[in-house]
């Protein structure tokens, strides 16, 4: 072949970087969306039960946190990088961590704490120590705890916009607190979510279905809600076991409150839990302990939310414990050979 | 009226602790290096060579630093110093930092688009930077980032500058820069020469348009105590540095009087 | 013996071995070529030739200095047209000479074949290294320095590297399918030159012929063949050691350290070239690959061949490439010249088109822990770039930074599209800048 015929590359087109010059086929936004899908379930579930005004408690959630995020990082000066879907997401969870009565002021005043002081005070997505969907529930819980622990039946005047007209009725966990010895709700009832509760806590097949979703994808450790509920059972199975009038049966717990919400999506958040496998589990079992004391001992019904938070505390000294050794480092360091 | 007197009592027995452990444990401040402390500017630049500003004035007052070796203190508060030390004051000149460089986007040819981190000494891990002169300013900020008055800008077209109003001289700048670009010089000097490549004029020519190409109009303008040439790369002489008049006969505009490079140039 | 084995962490990238099936080309004598004095790690050759000298193939050009080094030996016979600097694939100038060749290929005399069954480890230690071989695998490490362990450190088990888990690249393959003969006499006289008893031959099982071949040529003396599970890096010296051993190398060691030693499958065949041919290193087999390329394959080059005669022998581009890549996709360096020469290190050239490009974005790390599930060290690269970004390399040292392979299996399951690697080689070389400053120090 001639000269002429062969082209040669254009150099002064070319891209340099370092290695690797692969990547795999992921992204911060595959990520947020496909945990964003994995919630659609409950959200769907919670909208059946509660009526359609928790899908206008959801859409004001994302909407108001997005806004605060657009804002916030235009006031940092830095580049908007909402589209990775972390905002939607938390305004997601945080809307299906709220009972179905709560006024939109409210919902938006929750959204504002959690990006703002959940996120973004503390660098944005990536440096926030604690999970910002539960410091804005936590942080309405402490500051409208009326509103916060008013549920209403669910099934009833659904096709009505929840209001006056619903009929309050206190959770699962709430009622276990009063009458003791007798369970008010069946295991079935628990378990579908005909119960009071948060738009997206109470159907545990939606949820767990999302979950396993995710699990699949290698999206989330299956670690954390293995070990999170396996404790949450252990230690509830035994306080039952001890006193069966005042604690409720494991099962019980399992499948009311907030811990399958917590357990698969909120103890899951990847920025504010361990980086191992082996912290991540260290972390699970923590929540699970807390959780159960909380629920068992403490004066709050339910522990998922507080429990997540004091573990989100603890992650940089749990990844110290457990960075491990790399490769190849000896289990004990040698002994010294004296000369 | 027991809180009164059981507070009273605390706040007594207390204050006496602290006292007499002060007295035996505490340690007696060396009136020198207080004052020393004093005067020092506080910046903590590590210009003179220490730690930080204390770190200095410490050493000061042991006599194993000489006044003078801050970039920040004017010569009024050196000459108490040396007064304070009972040492003779030494002339200082003061420096500035400049970024021997004229290669921006503009002028100089970029063979590859870099991606990756954005600073110098990570890019030159990779293939060198993609710089075409390879003894050129990279543009990403290494130096902007170290310097802690914030005096050096890095311009939209990939270009360090020092604006030398805001330079002390302190160097950190000079260690940042992996490819050794910037020097310290009188801050009196009226002219320098904004190319650091030793290369032929010709291969130069070929990456950069505002580079030194060893023409020797300089020299033979200024002459040779004032400018001189090492190899194909002009050098001023800064303890007899030609006038400012002297830029004028460089055709490229690499040497010149000011940092930025005018754009009709070259 | 055929085992399957695995090792913690690792990726599974695509495996592209799109030349693994074309046969090895000898190309064509090429007017000049650029014989850099630096192919290795270690100080560079000495030129021994002057501008205008005449050379034949095989001659001395540059003779090693100082123990960590070795010598350059001319491609091809000609003349000396200039003593110069070229670009090598770091970006940084090497000295070089430009070889003007006559089309003869003319051979200079060879050195006398030694009979390696009764020769001593020394004077085949001394044949090595008289011949400029060094470890083909991409280190270029100096062969007769790694076969040259302190006296208290006993070798038994000699492992040679026919993994190639980088993705793309298939020379070692083509090397095993054609030659396999001649690693198999290079392994039993780096055995010999170390006193190891064993000799076991590593191969990913996505190379079913070559482990078939190797079997073969080994069976009559001993060799065994170790098939393991394809997964990226494999290849790597530790977690090679580890699949086929059980042993680990210790941080901060050597293979040494365990009673182990790796060489490559290339540096094996050379290793009986020069030996039983009196042959010295000046050519190896390189993959010529990518979707840019007319016809990817793989060919015998001589030192000095620039990239862009080897993209020219390989048909040209019928797409413009978006980056070019000097070995593999993992670990290669990318260039920015086609004036790069070829040398004795230079596994693979590879191109990639733009709609292959992966690019690094600043985003920041969110702590999803794929870092470090897919490490093969154990490490945390999440947190440790960082740190790094933050400028602290003391606290990264103490994370074990030191340990990294730069493998690259973090950056390429980080969803953040973070640039890990070059986080973690800058924090090595500031780590490293701190220890010889501080034992500098010290020494005062």
């Amino acid at each position: 072949m001639s000269e002429n015929t062969i082209r040669l590359p254009d150099t002064s087109k070319l891209v340099i970087s370092s290695s690797p010059h692969l990547h795999e086929d992921d992204s911060v936004r595959r990520i947020m969306f496909m945990v964003i899908l994995a919630l659609l379930p409950a959200c769907i579930a919670g909208a059946w039960f509660f009526g359609p005004r928790a899908l206008w408690v959801l859409l004001v959630c994302v909407a108001s946190c997005v806004a605060c995020e657009i804002l916030c990082t235009r006031l940092m000066g830095r580049e908007v990088h909402v589209s990775d879907g972390s905002a939607a997401l938390t305004g997601l969870l945080l809307g299906m961590n709220l009972p179905v009565t709560t006024p939109t002021w409210i919902c938006v005043i929750g959204s504002a704490i959690a990006i703002v002081l959940g996120k973004m005070i503390y660098g944005g997505l990536g440096y926030n120590p604690f999970n910002p969907a539960l410091v804005g529930r936590v942080a309405l819980l402490l500051a409208f705890p009326t509103v916060m622990t008013t549920w209403i039946a669910p099934m009833t005047r659904r096709l009505e916009w929840a209001g006056v007209n619903s009929v309050t009725q206190a959770t699962p966990l709430g009622v276990s607190e009063l009458t003791a010895g007798t369970l008010p709700f069946s295991y079935w009832d628990l378990f579908w979510g005909r119960t009071g509760g948060c738009i997206g806590e109470t159907c545990v097949p939606a949820l767990l279905l999302g979950g396993i979703f995710l699990i699949a994808l290698n999206i989330i450790r299956w670690h954390v809600p293995v070990f999170y509920l396996a404790t949450v059972a252990i230690i509830t199975g035994v306080t039952h076991w001890l006193a069966p009038a005042q604690c409720a049966p494991p099962l019980y717990h399992l499948l009311s409150g907030g811990l399958m919400l917590g357990a698969f999506f909120m103890a899951t958040d990847m920025v504010t839990t361990p980086l191992s496998r082996k912290g991540a589990v260290v972390f699970a079992v923590g929540c699970g302990v807390l959780t159960s004391v909380i629920r068992i001992w403490g004066s709050y019904p339910e522990g998922v939310s507080f429990s997540i938070l004091i573990m989100n505390s603890l992650t940089p000294l749990i990844d110290r414990w457990t960075a491990g050794k790399p490769f190849g480092t000896p289990r004990r360091a040698p002994r010294e050979v004296k000369p | 009226m027991t809180t009164v007197i059981l507070l009273t009592v605390t706040g007594l027995v207390s204050g006496l602790a602290i006292g007499i452990v002060v007295k035996f444990y505490g340690t007696t401040p060396n009136p020198l290096e207080e004052k020393l402390l004093e005067l020092v500017p506080g910046a903590n630049c590590g210009g003179c060579g220490f730690a930080g500003c204390e770190g200095y004035a410490k050493a000061m007052a042991e006599g194993s630093a000489k006044p003078g070796a801050c970039p920040l203190m004017n010569d009024a508060v050196v000459q108490e110093i040396c007064a304070l030390l009972g040492v003779e004051s030494e002339a200082r000149k003061p420096m500035v930092a400049i970024v021997c460089c004229s290669g921006d986007d503009d002028h100089a040819q970029r063979m590859a688009f870099y991606n990756g981190v954005n600073d110098c000494q990570n890019a030159m891990l990779v293939a060198g930077g993609g710089k075409g002169c390879v003894y050129g300013c990279l543009g990403l900020g290494s130096c902007a980032r170290a310097c802690p008055y914030g005096a050096i800008e890095i311009r939209p077209n990939h270009i360090a500058v020092v604006h030398p109003e805001l330079c002390v001289g302190c160097g950190k700048c000079v260690l940042a820069c992996p490819r050794r670009l910037i020097k310290l010089t009188p801050k009196s000097a009226p002219v320098h020469v904004f190319c650091s490549s030793p290369e032929r004029g010709a291969l130069k020519r070929k990456f950069c348009s505002a580079a030194c190409i060893g023409c020797r109009k300089c020299v033979k303008e200024a002459g040779e105590d004032q400018v001189s040439m090492n190899g194909a790369l002009a050098a001023i002489n800064y303890d007899n540095p030609p006038d400012a008049g002297v830029a004028a006969a460089c055709p490229t505009g690499a040497l010149r009087t000011t940092a930025v490079m005018e754009s009709t140039r070259g | 013996m055929i085992k399957q084995l695995h090792f913690y962490g690792g990726i599974h990238p695509v495996e592209d071995k799109v030349a693994q099936s074309v046969p090895i080309v000898e190309p064509p004598i090429l007017e000049t070529y650029m014989v850099p004095l630096q192919q290795h790690i270690g100080a560079p050759a000495k030129a021994v030739v002057a501008k205008g000298d005449q050379v034949k193939r095989g001659q001395l050009l540059g003779e090693a200095q100082g123990f960590v080094s070795a010598p350059v030996h001319a491609p091809t016979s000609g003349v000396i047209r200039e003593v110069t600097t070229c670009l090598g694939p770091s970006g940084a100038q090497v000295p070089a000479l430009l070889l003007a060749s006559d089309g003869e290929d003319a051979p200079a005399d060879p050195m006398p074949a030694i009979d390696w069954h009764q020769a001593s480890p020394g004077d085949l230690r001394q044949r090595i290294s008289a011949a400029g071989i060094v470890g083909k695998g991409g280190a270029a490490f100096p062969t007769v320095v790694k076969l040259s362990p302190p006296p208290n450190k006993k070798i038994d088990t000699l492992i040679l590297n026919g993994v190639e888990c980088e993705p793309c690249l298939t020379a070692d393959h083509r090397l095993m399918l054609e030659r396999a003969a001649d690693i198999v006499t290079g392994a039993q006289i780096t055995a010999r030159i170390l006193g190891a008893k064993k000799i076991i031959i590593g191969i990913e099982n996505n190379k079913p012929d070559a482990i078939e071949v190797m079997r073969q040529a080994g069976a009559d003396y001993g060799i065994e063949v170790c098939s393991l599970r394809v997964r990226y890096p494999q290849g790597a010296e530790k977690q090679l050691i580890y699949a086929v051993t059980g042993r680990k190398v210790p941080s901060g060691g050597l293979p040494a350290d365990i009673g182990c030693l790796v060489q490559n499958v290339g540096t094996a065949a050379a290793i009986a070239d020069a030996v039983c041919l009196g042959k010295p290193l000046y050519e190896r087999v390189t993959t010529v690959t990518g979707t840019p390329l007319v016809s990817p394959g793989n060919w015998r080059f001589r030192v000095g061949t620039t990239y862009s005669e080897a993209i020219k022998l390989a048909g040209g581009v019928k797409e413009d490439p978006i980056k070019i890549i000097s070995g593999g996709p993992m670990m290669g360096m990318a260039v920015y010249s086609l004036d790069i020469p070829i040398i004795k290190s230079t596994s693979g050239i590879l191109l990639l088109s733009k709609d292959e490009l992966t690019q690094f974005a600043v985003r920041p790390c969110i702590r999803c822990g794929r870092c470090n599930d897919s490490c093969p060290m154990g490490m945390m690269p999440g947190i440790l770039s960082v740190q790094i970004e933050n400028q602290r390399y003391e606290l990264a040292e103490k994370w074990h930074v030191m340990d990294c392979i730069e493998c690259g299996c973090c950056a390429y399951t980080c969803p953040a599209s973070r640039p890990l690697v070059q986080h973690l080689r800058r924090a090595k070389a500031e780590v490293q800048a701190a220890r010889r400053a501080a034992k500098a120090k010290a020494e005062k």
